[in-house]
């Protein structure tokens, strides 16, 4: 459909990607359990973020992007987003990174779907790139890659009409038609229906350019006002807020986009904090999903403890328990398809790092050489893939 | 004096509905008792036939085909009834081309492919907007604003492309033609696109451009055409309603808080003012029709949502 798809596509869902392994990497770094071998300092934080933001905004990299080319599929979207989670020395199991690709996805998707204005899907993008910024603030040189790929945007999407935004996001929501998993975060902000669509407020203040709705105005041959009537909406709307800046920098107004795992509801389910009355009362607050749990059980039975591999040479691996639903650790919570906060300890043992990056290579196998356009879903963005790897 | 509708059983679909302008269309066969409705999800169209004493449905689902060639996805931008006098025909738009179907959607009568670029440009391709005016003409619009004529026989597969009308530059989003059913009127059809321009016009061996009436620098989604009155739906959520060959303004509605995807109207009614308003909790709307010319019954359909939502008064 609209082939001024991909940059937005990947900017914005690799920056909802960087949110949350940031947050992950700072739990870990105030996780107390002592059966972990190999610790997330800040220090290693910062590396691993400096190398996931620098593989993004490598030049070559968006060059590729920016081509006007028909939007991947799934499946070659997830391998890019697999290698630009593995640009440093954090590597994550399949099924860590199964769940971080539905989290981002359904985080991005929700962005799109609430989007005011077809044009807001670029504020939208310049919340992510500001926030992204913010994190590598003490990499100059990082900015200053961040800041020309914002100019290249700037420079390819504002002369787009509101009509080809629309057709953006249209294409987007094509690509993200019926994935309803429910995230407990989406749920627990009641941003999020227990059958995973998304809660759509018909308050609040009017996109700009809009008028509030509910007048009827009639006008003569003269194009005069002859009369006004008024109706009730349906909604509980205000007036307009001021437009969001489509600069290199600014007031973006919308929140979309920006780093929802930052806001305080998310501190307070810092493990830190974290009494036995609050689990008790989120355990009375949940409904039980028995069909999840059993695939839970399952995924559990199948591959013991979800964890992490901090590389620091090859022989020696550091585990890490990135995103593990303990009951110690509250975290993020994704949880696919179940509001069930009190589930055990999802234990699966951390697939070798030589595994990953087989599976990887056999994924990366599949693909012609030479990035030659042969038809079949893997093959879209192999040039994009052999670059990376040039990275 | 006001009505109320109240909501209705539900229908279900095979696939949930895509974000598309315009994304739910009605047949309604007197003679059969049944009506047929037709929601697109991305490449497939869903087609339902509902009975009127709402005891039977039945479900077919049609694939976007480029001629005989089962090749990879492409995606359905439209998909209408054109009721002509002699026969009715069901129309796909997608971004290969223009298909058109025997109404029940069982035979292929006629396919016509776009040029598409050897190698993908930042514009899009596709077709979208389509109309019946008149006794045998079908018109669908195109990404790069032409609008194809197709001359349609009363029956059989002659159908030919008659005539290409250049005037819009922007894609088009919808089209419209005369639906009062008053032989009278000069303007048959009015066709929108994404800057919001309007063009009217009369149709017959040569279309005539009646008129231009243009935007307001935001996309005009969905149009209608009644008793010369041409209603149009935009991004910015509000319905003008002009008079078609004038192009004078005659009102100005501050409808919706969001772009209005799909706008319609009872044909037999002839009000136009206020009535009803219903907000369908959490779901952004798509597609929505009148079921019947009276405005008795009318239907939703909406992203991501597997039903066709009815309503009708009380």
């Amino acid at each position: 459909m609209s082939q001024r798809t991909l940059p937005l596509l990947i900017i914005n869902l690799g920056g909802e990607m960087i949110y949350i392994l940031d947050q992950r990497l700072r739990a870990q770094d105030d996780n107390d359990d002592k059966t972990q071998r190999g610790r997330w300092t800040d220090d290693d934080r910062k590396r691993v973020m400096n190398d996931i933001v620098a593989t993004m905004f490598n030049k070559a990299f968006l060059e590729e992007l920016l081509r006007p080319q028909d939007l991947y599929s799934h499946r070659a979207l997830r391998t890019v987003l697999t290698r630009l989670a593995h640009a440093s020395i954090m590597r994550l199991n399949q099924a860590s990174m199964d769940k971080l690709y539905d989290l981002m996805t359904m985080a991005f998707k929700y962005q799109i779907v609430l989007c005011p204005r077809p044009k807001d899907l670029l504020l939208i993008t310049f919340n992510h790139t500001d926030t992204i910024k913010e994190l590598v603030k003490d990499n100059p040189s990082l900015v200053n890659q961040i800041n020309e790929a914002q100019r290249q945007l700037i420079e390819v999407y504002t002369p787009l009409s509101d009509g080809d935004f629309e057709l953006i996001r249209h294409t987007l929501l094509v690509l993200f038609q019926d994935m309803q998993i429910r995230v407990s975060i989406f749920l627990k902000e009641k941003i999020q229906n227990p059958n995973g669509h998304f809660v759509l407020q018909t308050s609040g203040p009017v996109p700009y350019g809009f008028e509030v709705p509910g007048l009827i105005r009639y006008f003569n041959a003269k194009g005069q006002e002859v009369r006004r009537t008024r109706f009730p909406s349906g909604g509980n709307y205000t007036s307009a807020l001021r437009q969001g800046s489509f600069d290199l920098s600014g007031d973006r107004v919308t929140i979309l986009g920006t780093n929802m795992y930052n806001t305080p509801s998310s501190q307070e389910m810092d493990p830190s904090t974290t009494s036995n009355s609050t689990r008790k009362q989120k355990q009375a607050d949940t409904t039980p999903n028995p069909l999840a749990t059993e695939e839970l059980n399952l995924l559990a039975k199948l591959m013991g403890g979800m964890e992490v591999q901090k590389i620091l040479n090859v022989d020696t691996g550091f585990k890490v328990n990135l995103l593990a639903l303990d009951q110690e650790e509250e975290g993020i919570g994704i949880s696919e398809g179940t509001a069930h906060e009190s589930s055990r300890v999802i234990n699966i043992q951390a697939t070798q790092d030589q595994i990953a990056s087989t599976e990887l290579a056999r994924i990366a196998g599949e693909f012609d050489e030479g990035g030659s356009l042969t038809e079949g879903p893997g093959n879209k963005g192999d040039d994009l893939l052999a670059m990376m790897d040039e990275l | 004096m006001s009505k109320m509708y109240h909501k209705e059983k539900s229908i279900q679909l095979k696939s949930s509905a895509s974000a598309l302008y315009n994304n739910l269309s009605v047949l309604r066969i007197a003679p059969r008792c049944i009506t047929y409705f037709t929601v697109v999800h991305a490449n497939v169209v869903n087609m339902v036939s509902a009975s009127w004493d709402g005891l039977n449905y039945s479900h077919r689902q049609l694939q976007s085909k480029e001629g005989n060639v089962a090749t990879s996805s492409s995606l359905i931008m439209q998909a209408a009834w054109c009721v002509l006098p002699s026969r009715d025909l069901l129309v796909l738009t997608s971004q290969k081309g223009i298909q058109m179907y025997e109404s029940d959607g069982s035979i292929m009568v006629y396919w016509h492919a776009l040029d598409t670029p050897e190698t993908p440009t930042a514009k899009a391709v596709f077709a979208r907007g389509i109309a019946a005016v008149r006794e045998k003409y079908i018109c669908v619009g195109v990404s790069s604003g032409s609008v194809l004529v197709f001359d349609v026989p009363s029956k059989g597969s002659n159908i030919t492309l008659s005539e290409v009308l250049e005037e819009h530059k922007e894609a088009i989003t919808d089209m419209a033609s005369e639906c009062s059913g008053n032989l009278e009127c000069i303007a048959d059809l009015v066709s929108a696109d994404d800057s919001g321009l309007l063009c009217v016009w009369k149709s017959g061996e040569d279309f005539q451009l009646l008129n231009k009436i243009p935007g307001f620098d935001t996309s005009c989604s969905s149009v209608k055409l009644w008793k010369g009155t041409v209603i149009a739906g935009y991004g910015t959520g509000q319905i003008r309603l002009y008079e078609g060959v004038t192009g004078i303004l005659l009102a100005e509605v501050n409808a919706h808080a969001r772009w209005i995807y799909s706008l319609d109207i009872a044909p037999f009614t002839g009000l136009i003012e206020h009535m009803y308003n219903e907000c369908v909790t959490d779901t952004q709307i798509c597609g929505a029709r009148f079921c019947d010319g009276d405005g008795y019954a009318f239907a939703v359909t909406g992203y991501d949502l597997s039903e066709i939502i009815r309503y009708t008064q009380a």
